[in-house]
């Protein structure tokens, strides 16, 4: 894909960010953050092919370095934003408990 | 190809479930399933890259991702949620990371073209800074390095210096590597600036401007995976790394809203003394014990409660949701007015009180809060300062002048939980607790609201 067609996609996702991103309450940042975090982790797929090849030596290393360090992130940051947020409850979700 | 054909096609989907989730962020009642889809969108693209044909050993993928899995389950469950702003740095921190190595192994793996080489550097540096200037963060944050890295700022002599030459050294070595990216060793010195960049970038940033610390480094780990995305040619790290980036700079916006600061000046502050305000405060601070405390509250209609670090740090949340029980049985309205940077995060103090079981439509925003403070018989701050400051509305000489504060000092009656006189992080003096209006109840504001419980069950 060319570079043009790479930033386009880029521009538009930012856009998407700040419009979704702008309606979360403040009550939600952070899970917001946390979950943010847990996104971030999506580096773990572009590591898989470094990880991956049998060439070794240190690109082998360091892509099976992303995937460990991506994968916590995944899994660390999906779990304690799910924590939290099964935390939120609202006064209704009380009574019918 | 027909692989690669359907894995663009899960990664759309994938974006998609990315962008639902969290549009579904938007409200505390779909927030959940709004996380759920997000992560079922991740484990599809995971699973489907796991056919890229250019894959071929599978062992150490496997170990790393299992490993990977058991450390951040067993960190998820195990964490103390009063310790989520280290973790969440912690976490900016291992993202950075990750993309630094990403593109590290990209740089080192084979011949590029030198715009791609450009982008691999470009992420490596935001991840080094992001991954150093985090573990920062998080020290400052736990306390845990206090005799080496201290929670105020950390200021020496010629620092703007050294970090002005540090960043030309960067600059210098990446214009270098682009001509020769076959020099490993350029590289790792390359890495080594730019993680010494982040720690000093974050070493002069104080405690109390964490908020907008954490807020920047998260954008910037999604930053960096989105630059490692330019470089391999993954839509699916560009557009997740732009909505996690985009989502950081608009809390870091917020923030330094909330303190009336520039970025600029919340990174670079540091740097300069602090002018002390030689404007007297007339009046006298007035303490006044639980037990007149209790009488009070007693024949409150309307509480409003403005919670800061200090209920955090005294652990005072469960405690003052049984008392909010007691005062709700009594007939009165108890709502939680909570300020954007209050505590040490975004949305800090909200996390606390969910935990606690308070239900988040008592929390309110400052803006809901200020136009009815009149009407509030009693105001409790716990362990908040800066924040209900009322020399940002009157004093114009003092350092907050102009910061949006929770008008607390309205309230009919204004009670200040504190340990003692210590002034606030900006180290001013707070008229607040000089007026007519406010008492003191000095002491561990948890101890302090369970003697006010003990006197209602009497």
């Amino acid at each position: 894909m060319s570079f043009i067609s790479l930033a386009m996609v880029l521009l538009l996702a930012i856009f998407l960010g700040f419009e979704l991103i702008r309606k979360v309450p403040a009550t939600l940042h952070t899970p917001l953050m946390s979950g943010a975090n847990a996104v971030s982790g999506i580096t773990v797929i572009g590591a898989f092919v470094f990880a991956g090849n049998d060439m070794g030596g240190l690109a082998k290393f360091f892509g099976v370095l992303a995937v460990f360090l991506a994968t916590i992130n995944v899994v660390g940051g999906y779990m304690v934003t799910d924590r939290m947020l099964s935390m939120f409850k609202g006064k209704g979700d009380r009574n019918a408990k | 190809m027909q692989n690669e054909f359907i894995i663009n096609v899960v990664y759309l989907i994938s974006a998609a479930l990315f962008i639902i989730g969290l549009k579904l962020l938007s409200h505390p009642s779909t927030a959940r399933r709004g996380n759920l889809l997000s992560a079922v969108g991740m484990l599809v693209a995971i699973c489907i890259t796991l056919i890229d044909q250019q894959i071929v050993s599978y062992q150490w993928i496997l170990i790393a991702l299992a490993a990977g899995s058991i450390v951040g389950a067993v960190v998820a469950r195990k964490i103390a949620l009063t310790s989520m702003p280290e973790l969440v740095s912690l976490l900016n921190g291992i993202g950075g990371l990750a993309s630094l190595a990403v593109a590290f192994a990209m740089v080192v793996g084979g011949s590029l073209a030198t715009y791609i080489v450009v982008i691999l550097l470009i992420a490596i540096a935001i991840g080094g800074v992001t991954f150093t200037g985090s573990l920062v963060a998080w020290a400052k944050l736990s306390g845990k390095l206090g005799n080496i890295i201290q929670t105020k700022a950390m200021v020496f002599k010629g620092q703007a210096i050294a970090n002005s030459l540090l960043v030309l050294a960067i600059v210098l070595f990446a214009v270098g590597i682009s001509f020769v990216p076959q020099m490993t060793f350029l590289v790792f010195v390359f890495v080594i600036l730019c993680l010494a960049l982040g720690v000093m970038l974050v070493l002069p940033i104080g405690g109390a401007d964490m908020p907008v610390v954490i807020s920047l480094l998260n954008s910037y780990s999604g930053l960096a995976a989105c630059a490692a995305g330019i470089a391999l040619n993954n839509n699916l790290l560009i557009v997740a790394g732009a909505l996690v980036g985009a989502s950081g700079i608009i809390l870091t916006s917020i923030m330094c809203k909330a303190m009336n600061r520039s970025l600029t000046n919340v990174l670079f502050s540091g740097f300069k003394e602090v002018s002390s305000v030689s404007t007297k405060i007339e009046g006298e601070v007035k303490a006044i014990s639980c037990e007149d405390a209790y009488y009070v509250l007693e024949a409150a209609q309307s509480v409003i409660v403005i919670p800061g670090y200090g209920m955090a740090v005294a652990q005072a949340q469960h405690a003052m949701k049984e008392l909010q029980s007691l005062l709700e049985g009594n007939g009165a309205e108890v709502v939680y007015g909570i300020h954007p940077v209050a505590g040490r995060m975004p949305g800090h103090m909200n996390v606390l009180l969910a935990e606690a079981d308070v239900p988040y439509e008592l929390l309110l925003e400052m803006d809901e809060v200020n136009p009815r403070m009149e009407n509030y018989d009693v105001a409790i701050v716990i362990g908040a300062n800066d924040v209900v400051n009322p020399a940002a509305r009157e004093i114009k000489e003092s350092p907050i002048y102009g910061m949006p504060v929770i008008n607390a000092d309205l309230a009919k009656n204004v009670f200040i939980m504190k340990r003692g006189m210590a002034s606030g992080f900006a180290g001013i003096d707070n008229p607040l607790f000089f007026k007519d209006n406010a008492s003191m109840i000095f002491g561990d504001a948890k101890d302090s609201i369970n003697a006010i419980i003990r006197q209602f069950a009497d």
